[in-house]
């Protein structure tokens, strides 16, 4: 399991591996939001939280038909399913390469994007949180829509489709997270969700996405 | 016994291939399946090794005694020939490493991109595979694809040499690797669905 993950990130940084496609697309949309807004730092701060947040939200859904679609495509997600490893644990070691190549970037470089957008210092950290806890969650429930639509050309739109109402309790929780924070109202029953949120989508989707890869693969 | 088959009928995209197909596999075996395009050769293959439902039948193999090698490569043109074999071998857990670079006579290659090998080099990577585990049936779908005569009787030593050890194989192919010891030829199309009737619409979407 570590040799896949291993192989994943060196894949992924390699030539073609599309690292840093999704942090490109973040930083360019958190770089122009503020031009079509104009220079009002109280505006630009009421607004950040929601930018970055669904900046992030739009940089991993971009990635995630590779998850599955360059192993599909080569035979090598059939060898891996005839292989000792669990296909459970392939699809869970898949998920999170993506996140620490796609996810992690994001919520690395999220609080300096935060101060572009006119966030404190002292409110940069909620944002960072509520992306850490979150992000994983785009991942992992990706996956299995990139199992659902694996096999199918151009199944980017039908792949969105699928995950983004999926997405939608990670996105009002943790951007509920990172704005109630920044107002110094209690966040914690949020924090409490956007936790349980991520660890549900771990610890039940593998299974489902396990169970559509091999339906898929027939 | 390694491998049994009993009656067993398969179908693919709702239509049915064959039926009735018997025939066990022990160690030291060699199977070779036969048969025009579309008899059925590479479902028969998928079906053992459980990545296709079969209609009827039964098929016994242990999940830990067979490694699959079908008509795609499986091989990352972005990693070298080392680092894709190494991949596998940590995979499957082998040891062998060395041994199947020198086999495949890939050593000279093993820092080169897969990306830049020939078609039959890159059979050749995709083939050193079997040799990183110990798992004795091999299920190989046109395993010859674009090796050169050479490597064609390096392989077909390979083989030999594998089933010598107590290996067994089951082998979609259309040329004679002259194996005669122990082999047993199987023509699917001895076994094809006569009336090659459509099943139920709904199963030609599962």
């Amino acid at each position: 399991m570590i040799a896949l993950l291993h192989r994943d990130l060196i894949l992924a940084v390699r030539a073609g591996g599309g690292f840093g496609l999704g942090m490109a697309f973040f930083l360019i949309v958190v770089i122009l939001v503020p031009l079509g807004i104009g220079p009002d730092m109280v505006i630009l701060s009421k607004v950040s939280v929601g930018v970055l947040w669904v900046g992030a939200l739009l940089a991993c859904v971009l990635s995630l038909d590779r998850i599955f679609s360059l192993d599909y495509d080569d035979g090598t997600l059939e060898l891996l399913l005839t292989s000792p490893i669990p296909l459970e644990a392939v699809v869970t070691v898949k998920a999170f390469s993506h996140w620490v190549t796609t996810g992690l970037p994001l919520v690395i470089i999220s609080p300096v994007l935060g101060l572009l957008l006119g966030l404190q210092v002292s409110d940069i950290k909620w944002v960072f949180i509520s992306l850490l806890l979150g992000t994983p969650a785009f991942s992992v429930i990706g996956a299995f829509g990139a199992a659902l639509t694996v096999g199918i050309r151009r199944g980017g739109l039908l792949l969105s489709l699928l995950v983004l109402p999926l997405y939608i309790p990670t996105l009002i929780f943790g951007a509920n997270v990172a704005s109630k924070g920044l107002s110094d109202i209690s966040n914690s029953s949020s924090l409490l969700i956007l936790t349980a949120v991520t660890l549900a989508a771990f610890s039940i989707l593998p299974f489902a996405t396990a169970l559509v890869l091999r339906i898929n693969l027939r | 016994m390694l491998l049994s088959i009993d009656n067993l009928s398969v179908s693919r995209g709702g239509k049915s291939l064959f039926e009735g197909l018997n025939f066990t596999v022990s160690s030291g075996q060699f199977v070779s399946i036969n048969g025009g395009n579309g008899v059925g050769k590479t479902t028969l293959l998928r079906s053992i090794a459980g990545l296709q439902p079969i209609d009827k039948g039964k098929i016994v193999v242990h999940a830990d005694n067979f490694i699959f090698a079908g008509d795609a490569n499986g091989v990352k043109t972005a990693l070298t020939v080392l680092e894709n074999l190494r991949f596998w071998n940590a995979i499957f857990g082998g040891n062998n490493l060395h041994e199947a670079l020198e086999k495949f006579h890939l050593r000279k290659l093993k820092n080169r991109f897969a990306g830049k090998l020939s078609a039959g080099q890159k059979r050749r990577l995709s083939l050193a595979r079997l040799l990183l585990t110990d798992r004795p049936i091999w299920l190989l779908d046109e395993p010859t694809v674009s090796l050169d005569k050479t490597s064609k009787e390096a392989f077909s030593e390979i083989l030999k040499n594998h089933l010598e050890s107590g290996g067994a194989a089951v082998v979609a192919t259309h040329i004679d690797l002259g194996l005669t010891l122990g082999s047993l030829n199987i023509n699917l199309e001895d076994y094809q669905t006569k009336s090659g009737n459509i099943n139920s619409s709904a199963k030609a979407f599962l």
